[in-house]
């Protein structure tokens, strides 16, 4: 569950990026954050991972405040999140695998956890067979389930997507938006972060719009204008 | 789910220092440089702390004691003496005015001089050791203020000397470890800081993940750890060569008479110690100084 209650976010160069955005997604939900470049997504999803602070208003992530959170809470609130990047921010010199066993590491899960989990996972994004590969020999597609993949992998309670598809052609960009969909029906909470307007218009979820700063619309499917 | 994962730590501090080969070798080579350093000035140090003991040991003054008192007075001085603080009381000995005849004259026996020199001339005496010559002129003051002590002798002067040697040694050899150990620190972190910048990725996808600000440092630490503990013994060996080399030049020179080197059978144990401790210490500390920086995601 997401809370932003008046969120007010102003840069130390004076660049006021977020001018109280009031905001509520529940547990489950599927929401596509749009708008324009410069509008204020990405310091939103910032927010929501506690990479920087709101300079006034709350902000509620899966029960965690994070206005007044201790250093050390912030890995166990991250833990609830699955991040998806555009750039897929992948290790290179890892397989597929080892890129998973990566994550899983991270928060202490152990070798048991890591072989029963991380294959099941590879078969819910479809790449079972792609576990040795290394993510310079796939796909920008493939490379991107990876990453959706790596954020799945703990398990968390909401997926917050940024612009997953921005490197995808149409058709891949179409399949994984489909994948996230299918991962959102089995009970993960879904934030993806776009501006792509066709590919928003193609499913019938929750649209919440903002620009410069400001939430401009927020409602069930369909079209927006950015 | 575990909370501490050594063996991960461990294989990823080591093959970190392998996949930053030259940077590992350069910041090993450095513990290398400042250990032998540090460890060449306190060595110097421990011998001549070490000197300066056997003198101490050596270190006595002799109190005269007053004609007129009666044996028993002389015994009772004696007790006062012994609870002096800084006198050592196993040391106090009572040499009559026979004794110290006799003494002398072994050093002048070709001086028909003193032959029949009267035993009058001299006076009953205490030897006296003091434990912490620092500590000298203080003691054989108290020692002269009691009763019944009539003069003394006592080279003050020598004494002094020893100290303000020992004590310049020391506070040289301390302020080197200082500045190699700030130095050390340095390029260690440095090293780490280079590591880092390189995984810099790697650590921002473990933040997002969820990995504590220890599970990311650990791997670090454990890298600067055993860099510093290989500095450390390659150091030990080296240090072992040249102070060899330098105790066989002592020995050709013939400067033996005047400084004779402890021999490292009997302190290699303490050096590798502290060769070990400190290269340790400055590698983990200097990465964990150095990844701070990092963990801000």
């Amino acid at each position: 569950m997401i809370r932003l209650i008046d969120i007010h976010k102003e840069y130390d160069n004076g660049t006021k990026a977020l001018k109280g955005i009031n905001l509520r997604i529940e547990d489950g939900e599927f929401v596509f954050l749009v708008g324009p470049s410069g509008s204020g997504k990405s310091t939103i999803v910032k927010l929501l991972t506690a990479e920087i602070t709101a300079s006034r208003g709350r902000v509620i992530v899966n029960g965690y405040n994070l206005n007044n959170i201790r250093r050390w809470q912030i890995p166990h609130m991250r833990r609830t999140l699955g991040i998806i990047f555009q750039d897929f921010r992948l290790i290179e010199k890892k397989t597929v695998q080892g890129n998973l066993e990566f994550a899983m590491r991270t928060v202490g899960a152990s070798g048991r956890e890591m072989r029963k989990r991380i294959p099941y996972v590879l078969d819910l994004v479809g790449l079972e067979d792609k576990a040795d590969a290394y993510p310079n020999e796939m796909s920008g597609g493939e490379q991107q389930r990876v990453a959706i993949a790596r954020a799945l992998v703990n398990n968390p309670r909401m997926i917050i997507a940024d612009e997953p598809t921005g490197n995808l052609d149409p058709r891949r960009s179409l399949e994984i938006m489909t994948l996230l969909e299918r991962i959102n029906s089995m009970g993960t909470t879904m934030l993806v972060v776009t501006h792509e307007r066709d590919l928003v218009n193609r499913f019938s979820k929750r649209v919440v719009a903002i620009k410069d700063g400001e939430l401009i619309r927020d409602g069930q499917g369909g079209y927006y204008r950015a | 789910m575990r909370r501490f994962n050594l063996g991960y730590f461990i294989k990823e501090g080591f093959s970190s220092i392998f996949s930053h080969g030259l940077m590992s070798f350069a910041a090993v080579c450095m513990i290398v440089a400042c250990l032998i350093i540090m460890g060449s000035f306190s060595l110097l140090a421990v011998n001549v702390d070490g000197m300066l003991s056997q003198l101490e040991e050596e270190n006595e003054f002799l109190a005269y004691i007053d004609e007129s008192l009666t044996d028993d007075q002389v015994r009772t001085l004696m007790e006062k003496v012994k609870q002096i603080d800084n006198v050592d009381p196993g040391s106090v000995t009572f040499i009559t005015r026979e004794q110290a005849k006799q003494d002398y004259l072994k050093g002048h026996e070709a001086d028909g001089l003193y032959v029949n020199m009267p035993d009058e001339v001299l006076r009953d005496r205490f030897s006296i050791h003091v434990i912490d010559l620092e500590k000298f002129t203080e003691t054989v003051e108290a020692v002269c203020a009691l009763p019944g002590v009539a003069n003394h002798r006592a080279e003050n002067k020598v004494a002094e000397g020893f100290v303000a040697v020992r004590n310049a040694v020391t506070a040289l050899a301390w302020v080197l470890i200082g500045i190699l150990a700030a130095v050390s620190l340095f390029i260690i972190s440095n090293t780490t800081r280079l590591a880092a910048f390189s995984r810099r990725e790697e650590i921002a996808i473990m933040k997002m993940c969820g990995a504590t600000d220890g599970f990311v440092r650990w791997p670090f630490i454990v890298e600067g750890l055993l860099l510093g503990l290989m500095g450390a013994v390659v150091a030990f060996f080296l240090q072992w060569g040249v102070y060899a080399a330098v105790g066989r030049a002592l020995t050709d020179s013939g400067a033996t008479a005047l400084f004779t080197l402890m021999e490292f059978a009997l302190i290699w144990r303490r050096v590798l110690t502290v060769f070990l401790l400190s290269g340790g210490a400055i590698g983990a500390l200097g990465s964990g100084f150095a990844i701070r920086k990092f963990l801000q995601v």
